[in-house]
């Protein structure tokens, strides 16, 4: 088990490192997440009142659109050189390599989302600082089930003659659930509501991470075995 | 199946649908409130149950394609999935047709609304799949996974939106209505007369798959030895 693990890890610090290395994801995910919340904010009269109401809103775009920006890069390194060749040779279980690209994924997509939130309160003056605590707990497990099935799709997606355009149509639908329940319990805890209001969502995105992380997990392994 | 059978099949199918016809439109009263526009209610949920049945057997094909391998299995996933999605464009303009002048509104963002068109549109991005691979076994591996994941998705949408809509309780709901026993015949009636529908269309779907397949066999022996 610690031996799995540790395999795992490596893939995922492997993924980490080409990109913390090149940084090219980095700056098209954090410059996009910005865009879509500058652009979003030409949809309303400046300086309106009801701006903080679609707020959360405007923020959850922001991230499943950059989310979905990264993932679709997620595997195209692979492919490359044969690399998935590769992997798939190496003495690990072909879930490992699902596990260690979604703990890859999950890490650089919360990087993306933590250094975009200050630029979201600063461009919708919001004070998020008493909201931080409880708004990790929403982020952390709406990017999880996000990255669960997304990375699953990513690598279907590779696989496919125009896959790229075909990653949104299948990512966007499968995040219907994620994104409501996400944007409802950022806009109750930036409102002050106490966790009773919006436990409730949380307890429907701790399902959707389950479901889709072990859905996933078993499945995994039958996309990509050549 | 024998051709027989399912020619025998076609014609009850035939004299139910007839029967269904006659039935919705002269047997059943008109509604008090609605008028005969509530006429279509029966066409409606019969389209909207089979065609749920009808991703049904795709989540079944696909989940028995990944386990068995079996051509026959994936055959039945796209047959189902195709006539589905015919199925639920049909839920789709009916429903809207009836909202018009009863709601006030083509559309509402009610769960099962909201549900449906997102389930639709999984099933819509899986045919793509579909179309953009061109080797069999990959092709049936891959679309069995969306598949699966497009059909574990539906109760979460569902519930999320149930939540959603529970917090904002002023939606608009159609008036309990007591249903005229005739009422009653008629949509059992409209019931069994589609679901039979979807059972014909999808043996003879799954007949023309098979064709396919032997026709491409065939090409293939020519080609080999001309």
């Amino acid at each position: 088990m610690g031996n799995y693990l540790k395999k795992v890890f490596l893939i995922a610090g492997k993924d980490m490192r080409i990109e913390f290395r090149s940084k090219e994801k980095i700056y098209s995910m954090m410059l996009f997440s910005l865009l879509v919340m500058v652009i979003f904010n030409f949809a309303f009269e400046p300086g309106a009142e009801y701006i903080k109401d679609v707020a959360p809103g405007i923020l959850w775009v922001a991230f499943i659109f950059a989310a979905s920006l990264g993932l679709s890069r997620s595997f195209i390194l692979e492919k490359e050189e044969d690399c998935m060749q590769g992997l798939m040779l190496s003495p690990l279980d072909r879930s490992g390599i699902y596990l260690g690209k979604v703990i890859g994924n999950f890490i650089f997509t919360m990087t993306i989302e933590l250094l975009s939130l200050p630029f979201f309160a600063l461009f919708f003056n919001l004070s998020l600082t008493a909201a931080l605590p409880p708004l990790m707990i929403v982020i952390v497990l709406a990017t999880f089930g996000f990255i669960a099935v997304g990375t699953l799709f990513s690598a279907l997606s590779v696989g496919i003659r125009g896959g790229d355009m075909i990653l949104p149509l299948l990512l966007f639908p499968m995040q219907v659930p994620v994104i409501i329940a996400a944007v409802k319990s950022t806009g109750m805890i930036m409102a002050g509501s106490g966790i009773e209001m919006y436990s409730q969502w949380l307890k429907l995105l701790i399902a959707f991470d389950i479901i889709f992380f072990v859905a996933s997990f078993v499945i995994f392994e039958y996309l990509i075995e050549e | 199946m024998k051709e027989k059978l399912k020619d025998a099949l076609a014609l009850v199918t035939a004299v139910l649908v007839v029967s269904a016809l006659y039935m919705v439109f002269v047997y059943a009263p008109a509604d008090a409130n609605m008028g005969n526009i509530q006429r279509i209610f029966y066409f409606h949920v019969s389209f909207a149950w089979t065609g749920f049945i009808a991703f049904f057997g795709t989540f079944v094909g696909s989940l028995m394609y990944l386990i068995r391998k079996k051509r026959f299995w994936d055959i039945l996933a796209v047959s189902s999935a195709e006539i589905g999605i015919a199925f639920c464009l049909v839920v789709l303009t009916t429903g809207p047709i009836w909202a018009r002048p009863v709601w006030g509104a083509w559309w509402t963002w009610d769960p099962r609304l909201v549900t449906f068109l997102i389930l639709t549109f999984m099933f819509v991005a899986y045919m793509i799949v579909r179309g953009a691979i061109e080797e069999e076994t990959k092709r049936g591996r891959f679309s069995a996974v969306i598949g699966i994941i497009a059909f574990l998705n539906v109760p979460l949408t569902y519930v999320a939106n149930v939540m959603w809509r529970t917090i904002h309780p002023d939606v608009i709901r159609p008036d309990k209505i007591d249903l005229d026993p005739r009422m009653i015949h008629a949509l059992f009636m409209s019931l069994s007369a589609i679901t039979l529908l979807y059972v014909i269309l999808l043996l003879r779907r799954m007949d023309l798959e098979g064709m396919r397949d032997r026709v491409a066999e065939l090409k293939k022996k020519i080609m080999k030895e001309a």
